[in-house]
């Protein structure tokens, strides 16, 4: 079923889902959204499966025209998004109607929201996923950002329930321009020196303008190596933070490469990769060491949030039914 | 991530993919990919399902008998037939007059090794080779290309591979095959997987453009050996 007509594409709209496993050994990266928080949340709020495809909005947001009467959810960043001129609520499940324009102004807070909608976006799956990779050419909507004109389609119709569910408070996200986020150290650690490290650990960091799906440059100061910068080649998880040879650290996104020859001096946490897919140019960054037994325990607790959402929001489904 | 030795060494990288292999198929509590590369491998894991310390414990088990795991790798051997100089490989007089040869001689010395893949990295199904013979290991470009034809076949210094995308690149491009190295269609989306060996087989302009149409009709098989 068609969705949306692009009237304007935004800055980069893409598609993305969760992300594409199991093939980095081949070169292939992760992709997928940039903060998976915000994209499971807003599944959620369209009663979609949390892996469902959704659209991933940067900076300055698309005009879309409603082709058919639908529900669907924004998320993440608040990009002042509008429903016919008016302004249109985040965090809670909306119903449009064809002929309705949705649209986005004002950059309020964050970096990137997410729009869902009921039966989530229908592109083919590459590799097992609907992500679009947009260096490599491949996935989402015909491997690229959207433009003007395209057609959004949705995978089914929407339910003919019509029920509106909403987020909780106590589960949105609030996005400052400041940022801490929780790394472990290593893999490389001891490429650096102490002085080094305790550089990283102890400073605060701009995020540049070189800062897009694939990494974000950072600005601050230098980080000592003790010789050089260089590694044998070995993998590069998303969250990784290298540093060459300028002694200025990149935190490697969703898109980056699967391998590089860059000493990583830290991995920043599963649950602050959410937080850090909403930082932009001009913000800034802190890096705080937690150990890995620590890590573990506060992925467990993001886990339990994010069931305890699941829970909490489809309370209000229950009830909107009885 | 566990670390086998600091070197870029055939053994060690068997280690790696010995272990890669053995981790996935053992299905190991909580392991969910292996990315193997020259000397380490990195594993991801859920970490609800498996503590840390288990599963170095678990790793450990696995690497008792890693001796086994190596000796029952196969390994196959993938013929890369290679169209060398003129418009597929515009560098190949410079690496020959920067080595004092005859291109010729660049060719022959390129050709007759047998190269062993390290991993696949850098870009989606890019090969990291075995490094090449001495006398034909060549600087990079000063200016990279900013657009550098899928599978163009370059040398940098000692290093040897295939760009299995269009991307930017400043080696020095000595020949391309018509295979295509990446299809993200296929489902193991890479021609070359970790642990294979690489044999440039040099072919003329006219053997090019025939295996590129047969390659395009899906038509073309790889010449591939198993062991």
């Amino acid at each position: 079923m068609k969705v949306f007509r692009v009237i304007k594409p935004g800055l980069f709209t893409t598609v993305q889902d969760l992300g594409r496993r199991s093939l980095q050994r081949y070169g292939v990266p992760v992709s997928g959204t940039m903060d998976a928080f915000s994209m499971i949340a807003v599944n959620l709020l369209v009663l979609n499966q949390s892996g469902d495809a959704g659209l991933e909005i940067t900076l300055l947001g698309p005009e879309l025209e409603v082709l058919n009467d639908a529900q669907i959810a924004i998320t993440g960043a608040d990009l002042s998004p509008t429903l016919n001129g008016q302004s249109a609520s985040m965090w809670r499940t909306l119903n449009v109607s064809k002929g309705d324009i949705i649209s986005f102004g004002e950059i309020r807070a964050g970096c990137r929201a997410y729009l869902a909608v009921a039966g989530g976006i229908n592109v083919p799956a590459v590799l097992g996923s609907k992500s679009t990779f947009v260096r490599g050419g491949f996935g989402g909507f015909e491997g690229r950002p959207l433009k003007t004109g395209d057609m959004i389609e949705a995978s089914k119709p929407p339910s003919p329930f019509r029920v509106e569910l909403s987020m909780p408070e106590e589960f949105i996200p609030h996005y400052e321009n400041k940022l801490t986020v929780n790394v472990v150290l290593g893999p490389q650690a001891d490429v650096f020196t102490d002085k080094g490290v305790e550089t990283f650990l102890s400073s605060t960091y701009t995020v540049t303008t070189k800062a897009d799906r694939m990494g974000y440059r950072l600005e601050g100061p230098v980080i000592e190596h003790k010789v050089s910068p260089s590694i044998i080649s070995d993998a590069i998880p998303p969250g990784a933070v290298q540093v060459p040879g300028d002694g200025l650290p990149i935190i490697m996104m969703v898109d980056a490469q699967t391998t590089g020859g860059y000493a990583k001096i830290a991995v920043v946490t599963t649950p602050d990769l959410s937080r850090l897919g909403q930082v932009k140019p001009g913000d800034t960054v802190r890096f705080s060491r937690i150990l890995i037994s620590q890590a573990r325990l506060r992925l467990l607790e993001y886990q339990r949030t994010l069931s305890l959402m699941e829970t909490r929001v489809l309370r209000g489904w229950d009830s909107s039914l009885s | 991530m566990v670390e086998f030795g600091n070197a870029i060494d055939v053994a060690i990288n068997r280690k790696v993919l010995a272990l890669c292999d053995a981790v996935s198929r053992s299905k190991l509590l909580g392991v969910e990919e292996c990315i193997p590369t020259y000397r380490s491998l990195l594993m991801y894991y859920e970490p609800s399902k498996v503590k840390y310390e288990q599963l170095v414990s678990q790793i450990k088990g696995v690497e008792q008998r890693l001796d086994e795991f190596v000796s029952q790798m196969k390994r196959r051997t993938v013929v890369v037939p290679t169209a060398y100089g003129g418009v597929y490989g515009p560098d190949l007089s410079y690496v020959a007059e920067y080595n004092h040869l005859t291109e010729e001689e660049v060719i022959r010395i390129h050709s007759e090794k047998e190269y062993a893949v390290y991993m696949i990295g850098f870009i989606a199904g890019f090969p990291y080779l075995e490094q090449v013979a001495d006398e034909i290991a060549t600087p990079r470009l000063e200016t990279p290309r900013l657009k550098v034809p899928a599978g163009s076949v370059g040398i940098a210094e000692k290093q040897t591979g295939i760009y299995s995308m269009e991307s930017p690149g400043g080696w020095r491009l000595i020949g391309r095959t018509p295979l295509k190295l990446f299809d993200p269609s296929w489902p193991q989306p890479a021609l070359l997987r970790p642990g294979d060996r690489v044999r440039f087989k040099p072919i003329s302009g006219e053997e090019f453009e025939a295996i590129k149409n047969a390659v395009l009709r899906n038509t073309y098989s790889p010449v591939i050996k198993e062991e």
